[in-house]
């Protein structure tokens, strides 16, 4: 706890300070959640047939991951090490069974086509890891940045996964047909064929896979 | 024959890992050689069998929709379906808590081979999936507790397939950016294509 009083001597940081900046920055593409740290997977790769389901489930982990490292970050020097990993598990259930009733109330639809895996947030990784590794030792502020670059981080790698599987899957953005207008440009005889295997779970696999690729190539980082 | 019928669909046709992408962090963190993998998926398949007929009886007699009804007239209208996540969490992280301790006391050497993989398996998503996935669908006990042991059962087949797959792959000359979790999510994908073929089989 010594490191924390000399903290609070130094003149305060701005709202938005280049060390802040960062921790919204990092987890989008260096330190990526899902290609990076291999975090909170199996969400990732379920919900993402369809671009609208996708959107639904990254906002509520945004949600979720927010407020629990708020939640946590405010109480953390009051959890017994001991116990923490049941109070942190109990704090995300909370959020995640208050997210499920919203979405019950409000977007039944919804609610019935993501059917489990909303509840699976509270098992997701990311939310966890953050929580054990930035939330139980920073303040609340910062805590909520850094919930936030994550969330984005894994928020933007699932809608990437979801627009090729629903392009190529179904032949739609958002529901809207794209393929269709296409065709109707070049006239009956020309037509784009849907290809069944990235509606399965195969085609998630796949694009996460060369997804991952192309971004490690680019950032040059090697696993080994 | 019913039972048997549920056991083959929820180990090859509903595979939990093919199928559903539940428990991937620690199907892809794990599976780096065969030894390990056949450690947890030791241990997924135990807490699996355990936790999901618990929850059942949970769910059946206090969360269900006029479930208390036994307590007497006025608890009959009482529906606690909400509470679903925080109780069957609670349950899984109490279970395996308790494997654990029994584990350390009548087989201390499994306990040691499995190491920290036996406190990870409360935050696998295939557990609690695998006990929401049996609320969701109506099960007899009889029947969750062929569900729970038949999913982990499958996705200990996936989980020791891959780390078969992966030892063997160490020598083979893998482009840099592809390295470890990109050639594995191909893999994988290359797998599921495979446990496509039993979709065929008609129960």
């Amino acid at each position: 706890m010594s490191t924390e009083t000399a903290e609070v001597k130094k003149p305060s940081e701005a709202l938005l300070s280049k060390r802040r900046k960062k921790l919204i920055s990092d987890p989008l593409v260096d330190d990526n959640p899902i290609t990076i740290q291999v975090l909170g997977i199996c969400s990732a790769l379920a919900v993402t047939t369809q671009m609208q389901p996708t959107m639904v489930m990254a906002l509520s982990v945004i949600f979720v991951m927010v407020m629990a490292n708020l939640t946590i970050s405010l109480m953390r020097n009051t959890i017994p090490s001991r116990v923490r990993i049941i109070v942190q598990l109990a704090i995300v259930a909370s959020l995640v069974t208050l997210v499920n009733e919203v979405l019950k109330a409000f977007a039944f639809d919804m609610y019935k086509e993501l059917s489990v895996f909303i509840g699976l947030i509270i098992t997701n990784c990311i939310v966890m890891g953050r929580l054990e590794a930035f939330a139980l030792g920073n303040k609340p502020y910062d805590s909520i940045l850094d919930g936030f670059g994550s969330a984005l981080g894994y928020s933007w790698i699932i809608l990437a996964v979801a627009f090729f599987r629903e392009l190529w899957g179904s032949g739609s953005v958002f529901g809207y047909p794209v393929f269709d207008n296409i065709s109707g440009l070049f006239g009956d005889d020309f037509s784009l064929a849907t290809n069944g295997l990235m509606v399965s779970p195969v085609g998630a696999f796949i694009i996460l896979g060369l997804i991952i690729w192309v971004q490690r190539t680019k950032t040059g980082y090697v696993e080994h | 024959m019913e039972l048997f019928n549920l056991a083959i669909r929820s180990i090859f046709i509903d595979n939990m890992v093919f199928a559903y992408f539940l428990g991937m962090c620690s199907f892809l963190a794990v599976s780096k050689k065969v030894s390990t993998a056949l450690g947890l998926g030791a241990a997924v398949i135990f807490v699996l069998s355990v936790t999901v007929p618990v929850n059942w009886l949970l769910n059946e007699f206090i969360l269900k929709e006029g479930a208390l009804a036994f307590l007497g007239e006025q608890f009959a209208t009482i529906d606690l379906t909400f509470l679903r996540f925080i109780m069957f969490i609670a349950v899984i992280a109490a279970m395996v808590q308790l494997v654990e301790m029994i584990i350390e006391k009548f087989a201390p050497a499994l306990y040691g081979s499995l190491g920290i993989f036996l406190p990870l398996i409360a935050v696998n998503c295939a557990i609690l999936g695998g006990s929401l996935f049996m609320a969701g669908r109506d099960y007899t006990l009889a029947e969750a507790a062929v569900y729970g042991a038949g999913s982990g059962t499958g996705f200990f087949l996936a989980i020791v397939a891959l780390a078969a797959i992966r030892e063997k792959l160490k020598y083979s000359n893998v482009p840099n950016g592809l390295k470890g979790l990109g050639i594995t999510m191909l893999i994988t994908g290359l797998m599921g294509i495979a446990f496509m073929s039993f979709m065929g089989i008609d129960l």
